[in-house]
């Protein structure tokens, strides 16, 4: 009992601040909706922010096939979230998560598509396999670059991400174009679709997706290698003494955070999208960010931030149709809670919570090796 | 296999583009102008101490602003002061959020990489938010763009030559430039000769930001004349590369600023003035998808290795704390 209460206490000392942080999030974005209000059809309308906030909830939780779309919604998001918090780890901003994404997607459309008639073991493995590959490739030569030159990863993964979003067009367009369609796009993908579990559309992207949660924590807590990747980004000069590598830690790092980036582009195209066309939405990438901060970059954190994240993406479509509040409320309130957590004094003076000098854990510091000389 | 088709082709490459370079220089200069600005912005945020990834945003945001403000008051007043306006409160936006990130990075001492991130995310979902609800609906164009003065390029392209000289002389001629760069290697020494960190650091980045603000007034105003959601398309990010391959130096980052520009420009005058012969064949089979993609691989490769060692200031990315030792 005693356990479990401290536990719970421990729980909550972690939990508290980012759960402060939503709700003085939703609190500001209120304010916003409410101002802007006047532009909406209804005209000015101090109640609107409920009104909008009912119909968020409705259309995340109302039922059955709302919380499966969630489910649904969240699964990309908490392997994008693991991608970027994995990168913490070692110190590293993956911001190439939406590059690895699209990488992801566009393997995993392309073999699925060849393999649409091959029995649905193989071509689900082997279309989830690409996926991953295309992912730790993109993710590994900023991790190397990083590690070899000194090239800071936030420039050159955002690099990549417009990169890889054009060449990719361009596969599409010319190289793997399928026959029969009036724009460029790959053709169906037949049996390597995740099959569906449950309801309309929960695939087998969303256990997968808790399960890479439950593996993650593993690997950081459990394995020789987490403690290297955590021992560079705490110190890479304590790493190198200690003859950990922290060129192999930091590209092994960035790989693996790509691979979790491409297993997420993976998942959308087997069990959502079906096809790669060019100007499917990367937003998974950048919602990925808020998910890890949100989550303090510790797994389980990612998994609650990714359901929380996940039920916006879920509830915002209804919540436009039926009150006029634009969908991009919901990046305004990711940029509103990262704000308060970042600058958690905001929180702690509206909420009056008392300042503890031990709960940030996994505070990173990301920017401290920001056009550093390479660690190799 | 023909031995000499790689010299002969590089040959009609060079004939090409001093052929095209009268058309190809004012294209290049309009390209690096937002460039240009963000990486002045970049300069002055290092300088001082103070990492900016928030470029991108704050240049997303500013184009927003300065176009709605252009928007909604070019009917009353008339297009060229709702032009005027439309700058003013473009660089008015720059340098508030120069105050959000300067307060962030220097009295809050969050970490400038996350800081940067909430300026970007933020102005994303402010400005796509805001566009959905006023300016969609209402299926108005803006106030049009400012007139240009000569060879296509308006005044903000032409003031931004000037602005990297008048920047790079007051880095390195001025006594607040000689304060700022101090303030950026070495904080506690410059506290103890009675520099205040905190106001340097403030003035900077609050500077700074108002000029990629302008940079953003360049984008909807002076350039297209239009806005479309997250159309900054990751020039924010490019500057930062302009401001690493300049070694930290306005000069420098004016020639990295040039050089992306020209990767840019290329695909537009391969398209405008095709190249005659062999050369001009193969210029025309490269799919536009590429030259498009070209501008962020240079970048990439540029960084990683082009440049070498290029050392940051000392004290970049740290927020200085008066009590620790040091």
């Amino acid at each position: 009992m005693t356990a479990l209460r401290t536990r719970l206490a421990a729980w909550w000392r972690v939990a508290t601040l980012p759960i402060l942080a939503i709700v003085l999030a939703l609190a500001i974005a209120a304010v916003i909706i409410v101002m802007s209000s006047v532009f909406t059809g209804a005209g000015f309308f101090p109640l609107l922010p409920l009104v909008a906030y009912g119909s968020l909830l409705a259309g995340a939780f109302g039922g059955g096939v709302a919380i499966t779309n969630t489910l649904v919604a969240a699964a990309p998001l908490m392997l994008g979230g693991l991608a970027i918090g994995l990168g913490f780890k070692a110190g590293l901003f993956n911001i190439g998560v939406a590059g690895q994404f699209l990488a992801g997607a566009f393997a995993a459309a392309v073999v699925g598509a060849r393999l649409a008639e091959a029995p649905v073991v193989l071509a689900v493995t082997a279309s989830m396999f690409a996926g991953a590959l295309a992912g730790a490739v993109l993710g590994a030569i900023p991790g190397f670059l990083k590690a070899r030159t000194g090239a800071h990863e936030v420039v050159t993964t955002i690099m990549l991400n417009n990169a890889a979003a054009l060449l990719l067009a361009w596969a599409v367009t010319d190289l793997v174009r399928a026959p029969g369609f009036t724009f460029p796009r790959t053709g169906d993908i037949g049996n390597a679709a995740l099959p569906v579990l449950l309801g309309r559309n929960l695939h087998l992207g969303v256990p997968l997706a808790f399960i890479g949660v439950f593996v993650l924590r593993w690997l950081l807590d459990r394995t020789t290698l987490g403690f290297e990747i955590r021992t560079v980004g705490a110190n890479p000069n304590a790493a190198r003494y200690a003859g950990v590598s922290p060129l192999v830690i930091v590209t092994l790092t960035m790989a693996l955070s790509g691979l979790l980036g491409g297993l997420a582009g993976a998942i959308q195209m087997l069990g959502v999208i079906g096809f790669y066309a060019s100007g499917i939405s990367a937003f998974v990438g950048f919602d990925s960010i808020a998910v890890a901060l949100l989550g303090r970059t510790d797994p389980i954190g990612i998994l609650f931030a990714a359901l929380l994240f996940g039920a916006f993406r879920a509830g915002a479509p209804l919540m436009q149709i039926e009150t006029d509040v634009p969908i991009e409320i919901i990046d305004i309130i990711q940029a509103l809670i990262i704000l308060f957590l970042a600058a958690d004094l905001i929180v702690r003076r509206v909420f009056r919570v008392r300042s503890r000098p031990t709960d940030t854990p996994g505070a990173t510091t990301v920017t401290r090796a920001w056009g550093k000389e390479s660690v190799a | 296999m023909d031995v000499l088709l790689v010299p002969r082709l590089l040959g009609e490459l060079v004939v090409y583009l001093a052929l095209v370079i009268p058309d190809l220089l004012p294209i290049v200069l309009g390209l690096a102008t937002p460039l240009a600005l963000g990486a002045l912005c970049g300069v002055l945020n290092e300088r001082s101490g103070v990492v900016n990834i928030g470029i991108e945003g704050i240049m997303l945001m500013a184009a927003f602003t300065g176009y709605l403000a252009g928007f909604a008051t070019h009917a009353e007043i008339g297009a060229a002061a709702a032009l005027a306006l439309g700058v003013i409160v473009a660089v008015v936006t720059g340098a508030l959020l120069g105050l959000l990130h300067a307060w962030l990075c220097v009295t809050v001492r969050a970490d400038q990489v996350i800081a940067g991130t909430i300026l970007n995310v933020g102005a994303f979902g402010m400005t796509a938010y805001f566009n959905r609800l006023i300016i969609t609906p209402s299926g108005e164009g803006g106030a049009g763009v400012i007139p240009s003065v000569v060879l296509g390029l308006g005044p903000i392209a032409f003031a931004t030559l000037a602005l990297v000289g008048l920047v790079h002389f007051l880095l390195y001629r001025s006594r607040w430039g000689l304060r700022t760069r101090a303030v950026g290697e070495h904080p506690k020494a410059a506290d103890t000769v009675g520099i205040n960190v905190f106001r340097v650091r403030y003035q900077s980045v609050i500077a700074g930001c108002a000029l990629a603000g302008l940079g953003g007034a360049y984008l909807t105003l002076e350039s297209t004349g239009s806005f479309q959601n997250g159309m900054t398309g990751g020039r924010g990010f490019i500057a930062l590369a302009a401001v690493v391959f300049g070694r930290w130096t306005p000069l420098g980052a004016w020639g990295g600023a040039l050089l992306f520009g020209a990767f840019t420009a290329l695909g537009v005058i391969v398209r405008v003035r095709p190249a005659a012969g062999e050369v001009g064949a193969l210029l025309a089979a490269i799919p536009s998808f590429w030259y498009a993609a070209l501008p962020y691989l240079v970048t990439i490769v540029i960084l990683a290795g082009v440049v070498g060692r290029a050392v940051p200031p000392a004290a970049d990315g740290i927020p200085y704390d008066k009590e620790a030792r040091a």
